[in-house]
């Protein structure tokens, strides 16, 4: 399993999970979890992923979410696990 | 699992408050390099730092990428080089055609700056150290990325006055050497008591002696966060304030061990040491002096500094020694002048003396660092505050160190521009009262008592 921290943030509007959910389901990504909020109009997603079966390069699928989220104008980040992980786990 | 509180957090702190790890830095020992031919020794250095750290700056991205926390700079240190060229090398030019091979291999591994053009003469100095020593002016003349850095005293030796002395008209000679570039030669050159062997921050970085074949040393940065979690802390008791400086710290820290082990295992190079610093940069919003007026100081400089930077040093200690396998370096905070823009703003306010400066540096990390002095002002005096930095270093078996910058025909009110990381300094003024009698005596400064602490 090579897990993933996927959040997106930015201004709400239509379509933005299913947007986000296609690429992945089209990268074989495999969500794990999602914690979503949307404080005064601003949507706040994070999800945990799989990227096993993703053959892509982590910096191409990476970059491939940004422009994603540009298009749909939200900010989209992928990152690994692992720095959540060490800061916030003893 | 986390939880999307604690991502936020994390990208928070990368994203609005500065949060990076300043330097990959790559130790590299050269002494398998050294001989009595010139070109082969030039040949072997370029040939093993290309190869050990070829891919570094390339790891360095990819981990940046890969975690989303930037990774600012990739770096390399050598051993003292006065060591490697002391067959080889017969006089100052040779010594430079040494830096200029550092600057070659720099250029083709990518990294920004490259550390090691130095020596540790903390107690005597052998011929070709004192030929070393005359190199340097136009050794960072004619180089861009290397910095020098000279090891004149310890707690186990004393100081070597001598070098010390050397070491004035040497940033003197350098400033003119660089006129044309706000004698920016200054800015890559150190002066150190106690000298750590596995320091990855410039310019006072060098692989010591006691260091392996090559080693990835990772130095931490994050003011802006310290500062952040202090903003709703206005009034709070020294209990509430400390914790909260640990608690940071700590999460800061764990981010340099994760960079540092991922590095360590891509680059197939041992894993040496976190250094566990506040390295601030004249961005707005990455100064540890904003973190000292956060404290309760109208401007760094101000009676209670002292106080509050050790408190802040302190903690910073204690919440980085459990996030990290390995602590080394220099670790504690950093009050450059030049490349903290609250500094400057202190300095400019006449908040901040160099006296104070002095005092501060008993308290912290490292020492009188990136301050601009007048032009005119006398080796013997810039050697005289060399000598009270290195005193305060070897009595308190703490690591200090020097970097001026003299001015070059400029007085206090003007002000220096290095431009990037090293920043703008205002000159500030130096005690005129004369020490020249002092610096004029020869041989060296004991060993001071372990005992009887007071």
């Amino acid at each position: 399993m090579q897990k993933v921290i996927i959040t997106v943030v930015g201004k709400d509007c239509v379509g933005i999970m299913a947007k986000v959910c296609t690429y992945l389901a089209e990268k074989q990504i495999n969500i794990l979890d999602i914690s979503q909020t949307i404080v005064s109009g601003y949507f706040n997603m994070m999800m945990v992923a799989d990227r096993q079966l993703d053959r892509g390069h982590f910096e191409d699928t990476a970059k491939e979410l940004e422009e994603l989220g540009n298009s749909i104008g939200v900010v989209i980040r992928m990152q690994r696990e692992e720095i959540f992980n060490m800061m916030h786990r003893i | 699992m986390i939880n999307i509180t604690e991502v936020a957090e994390t990208n928070e702190m990368i994203n609005k408050e500065n949060l990076d790890v300043r330097t990959i830095t790559m130790g590299i020992s050269l002494y398998d390099c050294a001989g009595e031919d010139l070109s082969r020794v030039q040949d072997k250095i370029l040939e093993k730092i290309v190869r050990k750290a070829g891919r570094l700056v390339e790891v360095g991205e990819h981990i940046s990428k890969s975690y989303g926390i930037p990774v600012v700079n990739k770096r390399i240190a050598v051993t003292p080089i006065s060591s490697i060229g002391s067959s080889c090398c017969k006089n100052e030019d040779d010594y430079v055609r040494l830096a200029l091979t550092l600057e070659k291999a720099a250029q083709e591994t990518g990294v920004n700056l490259i550390g090691g053009y130095g020596a540790v003469i903390s107690k005597g100095m052998t011929d070709h150290e004192k030929i070393f020593l005359r190199s340097i002016p136009e050794a960072l003349k004619v180089t861009k990325s290397v910095c020098s850095s000279v090891n004149v005293g310890s707690t186990r030796t004393g100081i070597n006055m001598d070098a010390v002395r050397m070491m004035g008209e040497i940033i003197v000679d350098t400033a003119n050497a660089s006129y044309g570039t706000d004698s920016l030669g200054c800015a890559k050159l150190v002066v150190f008591c106690n000298a750590p062997d596995d320091n990855p921050f410039m310019a006072g970085a060098f692989h010591g002696v006691s260091e392996g074949e090559a080693v990835i040393n990772v130095g931490i940065s994050g003011p802006g966060v310290v500062k952040k979690a202090l903003e709703n802390l206005h009034g709070a008791s020294f209990e509430v304030l400390c914790e909260a400086i640990k608690k940071t710290a700590f999460k800061i820290t764990r981010v340099g061990q994760l960079v540092a082990t991922e590095a360590a295992k891509r680059l197939d190079v041992p894993f040496g040491i976190v250094d566990l610093s506040l390295a601030p940069t004249p961005a707005v919003g990455d100064s540890v002096a904003d973190i000292l007026k956060e404290i309760g100081l109208e401007h760094p400089g101000a009676p209670g500094t002292t106080a509050a930077l050790a408190l802040l040093n302190d903690q910073v200690k204690k919440g980085g020694v459990m996030a990290s396998s390995y602590v080394g370096g220099l670790s504690g905070a950093f009050i450059p002048v030049s490349e903290d823009k609250g500094m400057i703003e202190a300095v400019e306010a006449g908040a901040l003396s160099l006296e104070k400066l002095e005092a501060m540096t008993c308290v912290c990390s490292v020492g009188l660092d990136m301050i601009a002095i007048p032009g005119d002002t006398p080796a013997t005096t810039i050697s005289g505050i060399i000598a009270d930095e290195m005193a305060i270093g070897m009595i308190n078996q703490k690591t200090t160190a020097v970097r001026l910058i003299p001015a070059i025909g400029k007085k206090v009110g003007d002000s220096l521009d290095f431009g990037g990381l090293f920043g703008y300094s205002p000159v500030m003024p130096v005690n005129t009262f004369s020490c020249s009698d002092f610096i004029g005596r020869e041989g060296r400064i004991p060993a001071p008592i372990h005992s009887f602490k007071n």
